[in-house]
Parts: C-alpha cells; sequence; structure tokens
C-alpha cells in the first residue's frame, strides 16, 4: 500500500502506458513543458520530450480533430481538453466525427484515442470552468466515457481506457485532483465497465459516480447513524453502464436514488432514473428520486456554488425521507 | 497509344493492410483525360441514378467543372497518401482509385458499397486506399490529415496527408487550427481548396473580402498557391511541386478556381446566379480542354478518343446496374459497428419494449 493522490495515479497511468506503447502520444494545451492545467503531466516531458508530449496552441477543435487523423492512422493519442468546459468547442469533431467513424465508414475502422478533461465545481472557477457535461456524451453512441471517482480507478479506468478500440472520453473531476489514498494499485481492480458497490445496506440504494460518491459515502455514514442502511454504487464508467448491478441492488431493496453533479434536466440522473422504473418497476416501492444539479449555470459565489449542487446534507436528507416514505 | 492505367507497383497500402491498392497514377495528358472523363461520367450516372429514385437521398454533390483538381492533384500523390475530403469527393475519390460499382452501391446506400450503406455519398471512406473519409461537415474532415501527418512523421511513414474542401471551408475555423498546426510541426500535409466559386448560393465573394484564398496559408507559413483549374497539367505541375515539398516536411495549400457546372445538390436549381453566368462558367470546362489538346497536340485521335469515351460510358452504365441490383443492408446491420467487433452492440427497442412491458 502507498498513499497516492488522484492526481498521481493518473500520472502514473500515462506514464506506464506511454512506456509500453510508443504509440501513445499526448496532445493538448500546456501538456508538455508546463505540464499540465493541473499538473497531471508534470515532467513526463522530461521521459517523453516533446515528440510525445505534444503542446498545441490554443486550438480545441484541432486538438480533438488531431487525434481523430492521429488515432485512424496507427498511433493512440491522449488528447486534453483543459476543461471539459471547451467541449463546445470541440463538439464537432468528436461527436460528429470520432464518436461515427466506426459506423459510418462501416466497420473499416476505429478511433483508438482517450479524450482526457476535467469537469464539475469546487473550485468557483464560474459557469465556464465548472460544468458537469457527462450528459452530452452519454447521449452520444459511439463513445465510452468514465468517470472515476476514487485514486485506485483513476488509475486502472484510465489504464484500461489506453487498450480500447473505441473513443473514450475520460472525464476527471478538478475537486479530487488532490484526494489521497492509500492504494495497492498491484492489487486486481474490477473489470472495465463494472460498478463497484462502495458500501452494503439493505434500506436503500444510492446510485453515483465521480466526486458525488465522496458525498453519497459521508451520507451513507450519517444515515447509518440514524439507523438506515444504504448501498451506495459507484459507476466508474457510464458507458458501458453496468445497469445489472444497479437492478440486482434495486430489486432487492425497492428504493433508489440516483446522484449526479449535472443538471437535473435531461441529464444522467434523469436517464438512470427512467431506466431503473421501466426495468424495476415491479419492485420499486417508492419512486425513484434523482438528486442532481440545480437547472442553472454555476455561480462563481463559493456559497452559490455549492448550493447548486447536490451535497452530503441533501443526500442524506433525501435518502432519509425515502425509506421513512 | 494506350489511355489504360499503367503502373501499379506492390507499395503497401496506407494502412499497412493488404488489400487492393491504388493505382500510382500515370500522370501524363492522356491518363489525366481518362480520369476525368470518368469522374464526369460517374458524376452524370450519380445524376442518373438520382432521377430514377435508386439513391439513398437528394444530398448529391457532383463535382462536374471540378475535375481538374481531383486528378491534377490525386495523379502527384503516391499509393501510402491519405486524404479526406468534402461532400462533393466522388471524383476526388475516384482518381485515387475507387472502383465505380462500390461507390454507387454506397450512393445506393447498400450492402456491397464502400461502408455496407451506412456511410452514402457524403461520409464514404476506405482504408485501403487511404480516403480517411469523406465529411458532410464543412471542414470537418481537415483536422485528421493534421493527426495522419503526426502519425506518418512519427512512424516515418513515407506519406503524405491530404485534405480537401470547399470554398466554404475557407471561412471555418478549424482550417487555421489545422494549418497552423500544420506548420508549426513541419508535418507532410497538403491543404487543397476547390474553389467552385460558391457555398451554396452564396458567391465567394458574398462570403469573404480576402479572395486571394492561399495568401492566408502564406501568413500561417505554408507553402501556399493559387492555381487555375481549366488546364488539369498546370494543376498537377503545381500540385506536384507542393505535395513533393509536403513529402519533406514543408507543408502546403493549394487553391484551385473552377466553376460548379449545377446546382448545390440534386434538388437545386441554382435559382441565386444567372442563365449567362453558367453560361460562361460552363466555358471553362477541364474535360473539353483536355480532350481539345490531346487532339491539337496529336497525342489521340478523335477516333480513339471516341471509344475511350464510349468504355467510359459503359463502365459506369455497369456501375449503375450494379447498385441498382445490390442488396440493402439487413435491418440488424443497424446495431452494427457502433463499438469495435466483439463489444456488445446496443440493444434495440423493440426488444427492451417487449421486456418491459412483458412483466406480468
Ligand atoms: C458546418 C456546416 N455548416 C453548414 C453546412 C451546410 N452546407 C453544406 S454544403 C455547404 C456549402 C459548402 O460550400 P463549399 O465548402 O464551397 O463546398 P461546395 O459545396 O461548393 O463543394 C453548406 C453551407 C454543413 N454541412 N456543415
Ligand atoms: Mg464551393
Amino acid at each position: 500500500m502507498v498513499s497516492m493522490t488522484y492526481r498521481d495515479a493518473l500520472r502514473r497511468a500515462i506514464d506506464e502506458a506511454m512506456a509500453e506503447d510508443d504509440d501513445i502520444v499526448v496532445i493538448g494545451e500546456e501538456v508538455g513543458r508546463y505540464g499540465g492545467a493541473y499538473g497531471v503531466t508534470k515532467d513526463l516531458i522530461k521521459t517523453y520530450g516533446p515528440e510525445r508530449m505534444i503542446d498545441t496552441p490554443i486550438s480545441e477543435p484541432g486538438i480533438v480533430g488531431v487525434a481523430v487523423g492521429a488515432a485512424m492512422t496507427g498511433l493512440r493519442p491522449i488528447a486534453e481538453l483543459m476543461y471539459i468546459d471547451f467541449l463546445g468547442m470541440s463538439m464537432d469533431q468528436l461527436a460528429n466525427q470520432a464518436a461515427k467513424i466506426r459506423y459510418m465508414f462501416g466497420g473499416q475502422i476505429g478511433v483508438p484515442m482517450v479524450l482526457r478533461t476535467q469537469g464539475g465545481t469546487g473550485r468557483s472557477a464560474g459557469a465556464q470552468h465548472s460544468q458537469s457535461l457527462e450528459g452530452w456524451i452519454m447521449h452520444t453512441p459511439g463513445l465510452r466515457l468514465a468517470m472515476p471517482a476514487t485514486v485506485a480507478d483513476a488509475y486502472h479506468l484510465l489504464r484500461h481506457s489506453l487498450t480500447l478500440p473505441d473513443p473514450v472520453v475520460f472525464i476527471e473531476h478538478k475537486a479530487l485532483y488532490a484526494q489521497k489514498e492509500e492504494v495497492d494499485l498491484d492489487a486486481p481492480a474490477l473489470p472495465w465497465g463494472k460498478a463497484a458497490i462502495r458500501r452494503r445496506g439493505d434500506d436503500l440504494v444510492i446510485v453515483t459516480y465521480s466526486r458525488q460518491l465522496r458525498f453519497a459515502m459521508e451520507a451513507a455514514g450519517q444515515l447509518a447513524e440514524r439507523g438506515v442502511e444504504a448501498t451506495v454504487i459507484d459507476l466508474r464508467t457510464l458507458n458501458p453502464l453496468d445497469f445489472d448491478t444497479i437492478r440486482m441492488e434495486v430489486e432487492r431493496i425497492g428504493k433508489a436514488m440516483v446522484v449526479c453533479e449535472g443538471v437535473l434536466t435531461a441529464g444522467v440522473a434523469a436517464e438512470l432514473a427512467s431506466r431503473i422504473t421501466e426495468e424495476c418497476f415491479d419492485f420499486l416501492e417508492q419512486p425513484v428520486a434523482r438528486v442532481a444539479g440545480e437547472d442553472v449555470p454555476i455561480a462563481v459565489s463559493p456559497a452559490l456554488e455549492a448550493a447548486s449542487v447536490p451535497g452530503v446534507d441533501l443526500i442524506r436528507d433525501v435518502g432519509e425521507r425515502l425509506v421513512r416514505w | 497509344m494506350s489511355l489504360k492505367h499503367t503502373a501499379d507497383s506492390g507499395a503497401t497500402t496506407p494502412m499497412g493492410g493488404s488489400g487492393q491498392a491504388p493505382k500510382d497514377h500515370n500522370s501524363a495528358l492522356p491518363d489525366l483525360y481518362r480520369t476525368m472523363r470518368r469522374i464526369r461520367s460517374f458524376e452524370e450516372r450519380v445524376g442518373e441514378l438520382f432521377v430514377r429514385g435508386e439513391s439513398a437521398g437528394s444530398m448529391l454533390h457532383l463535382s462536374i467543372g471540378e475535375e481538374a483538381a481531383a486528378a491534377g492533384i490525386c495523379a502527384v500523390m503516391k499509393l501510402q497518401d491519405t486524404f479526406t475530403t468534402h461532400h462533393r469527393g466522388h471524383g476526388i475519390f475516384l482518381a485515387r482509385g475507387a472502383e465505380p460499382r462500390r461507390m454507387m452501391a454506397e450512393i445506393a446506400g447498400k450492402m456491397d458499397g464502400y461502408c455496407h450503406g451506412k456511410g452514402g455519398s457524403m461520409h464514404i471512406a476506405d482504408m485501403q486506399l487511404g480516403h480517411l473519409g469523406a465529411n458532410a461537415i464543412v471542414g470537418g474532415g481537415i483536422p485528421a490529415v493534421v493527426g495522419a501527418g503526426l502519425s506518418a512523421k512519427r512512424k516515418k511513414r513515407d506519406s503524405v496527408s491530404v485534405a480537401f474542401f470547399g470554398d466554404g471551408a475557407m471561412q471555418q475555423g478549424i482550417l487555421y487550427e489545422s494549418m497552423n498546426m500544420a506548420a508549426l510541426w513541419d508535418l507532410p500535409v497538403v491543404f487543397v481548396c476547390i474553389n467552385n466559386q460558391y457555398g451554396m448560393g452564396t458567391r465567394i465573394d458574398q462570403a469573404t473580402r480576402a479572395t486571394n484564398l492561399h495568401e492566408r496559408a502564406l501568413a500561417f507559413g505554408l507553402n501556399g498557391h493559387s492555381v487555375d483549374g481549366l488546364d488539369v497539367e498546370e494543376v498537377r505541375n503545381r500540385a506536384r511541386s507542393i505535395v513533393d515539398e509536403a513529402r519533406g516536411g514543408r507543408p502546403g495549400f493549394l487553391a484551385v478556381s473552377c466553376y460548379r457546372f449545377y446546382g448545390h445538390a440534386r434538388m437545386d436549381k441554382s435559382p441565386y446566379r444567372s442563365e449567362e453566368e453558367e453560361i460562361e462558367g460552363r466555358k471553362k470546362d477541364p474535360v473539353k480542354f483536355a480532350r481539345d489538346r490531346l487532339i491539337s497536340e496529336k497525342l489521340a485521335g478523335e477516333n480513339a478518343l471516341g471509344t475511350l469515351d464510349g468504355e467510359i460510358g459503359k463502365e459506369m452504365d455497369d456501375a449503375i446496374d450494379f447498385a441498382v441490383s445490390a442488396q440493402a443492408p439487413s435491418l440488424g446491420s443497424m446495431f452494427r459497428d457502433v463499438y469495435a467487433e466483439g463489444e456488445p452492440e446496443p440493444e434495440p427497442l423493440k426488444i427492451r419494449l417487449d421486456r418491459v412491458l412483458a412483466r406480468n
């Protein structure tokens, strides 16, 4: 066991993958000399040089588009978008090109690239630097989507992403980079596409991912003090989505809530809740509760920012009401 | 005289695949004429396919009038080179060695097409021929050649990647990001703008004040030129130095000026331009120009050319027949190739609904 941050786990995954696979190149703004806006790729340029740690101009559509072409011609690029909010600029290259190339071209070729980016609130970064846009990705067939919540998953999911034949969007949470955990990265990990049950209880299922897992776990601890035992599912990847694990737990327990940081309407929580309702209807004792971001842009005020996304208190209170209905 | 394709070296295909390799094009005028004639005839048959109601939709963009750009530039590309095209890319793909039958079948949305009927005219691609894809997003295919150039450089493949696009894409930001990176990194990349004077109904001078298009490339440090697209030999000569220099790590840009003979797509009757203008524009016919020169320079006789034109016509008629009689893709193929082979396919809606509604 070693003590390691989420940032270092990501860095280690990139480092090891690049050492093993000569075709991996990192393409993005400030990834080389600067070491990454959040320090994830720090010093990798010393090992791999500017040829593989490719600093680009400020050209987000270009970064993603170049990675698409490189992936089609034999490289395995890790493209980096400094903030997921810049997806607005790159969305054509991601959603119209990367996601559809295999299908449009009748299966001739895939686009084995990983788009690393980070999102979420927690730094008063304002409306254009704090969003949770995973719903945009999940809404696009052809894209895999990983959202690690733990240090070990930051490592394992990124390593795994770098072996896949299809494009992966890998969304880190900006408030998790400094999170430190004791990990043994050599211990076997759950397979790609499998959700983790982070806590087991018999009264309530909480389905979540990324930073909201931390809030959900804390809320579950508080619920336990009040005699409510929650199962907490960490999805780890949203595409593939491990619905079997959700189903098993919901059918066993009958009460469920989904917790996401992205905005409520037409978002990931909406998809999960409707899916649970459709698939597990006979087992549900209560409506599935969606706990998600408010339908507002993220304000820079720390007070407004924190209030606009779910937190421990809200998750705990909703959980308690669901159980004591 | 022989107007047949001659050379076909045993070089590997762009992706190192084992399929049919593109022909190495002989770039002498008789061959350039043959390529252009095949494009013209093919495009005419695409129009026919549409009129007969056998095409997949009407979003079919003919490159009639633009043949010299496709033939002249493709003639100086090599087997291992890659390219992307815009939505008006039939001619370019043909000039790179595509089979008319499989192209026509794709345009008809059939299983035997290059993309099994999933791509169509605007998304046709073939990795064996280095075609990284046509695109229905104006400018959408441009950055991929920068990525391909990066791959070529890193893997020391002696391969140039060429982006073909229209004048409309000159006003898209992605082009400037791409040219900037290609120049910054000294990549074997060429940007080719086929300036047919129009983006749908918008004439180039209604879209920009800066109509000397190559000047923009110069501003980014590229080897930028413009050439008139009437004389295919002139295009070929210009393209040769640009592509050769790109192979050596100096990215280039070439604007080829021509006239879009017909409407934007099949439904467009061009009400935004006058008949006089069209008559004048169609005088700039690269196929006729090359044919006249073959005769005047005694490179070919009227009879031989007539025979050739007839043969090509038959080849393209055969492509139509092939496309019309080809099978539609099976409905089950809808769920294939969203992800890599072996990955679970998306669950069909009907199966899911049956499962959900059968709970009692
Ligand atoms: C991003 C984008 N915007 C608009 C369109 C609609 N559109 C299709 S073709 C076209 C004109 C393109 O003109 P040009 O690039 O000159 O190519 P041409 O059709 O003349 O070959 C437009 C506006 C599109 N397909 N993609
Ligand atoms: Mg045009």
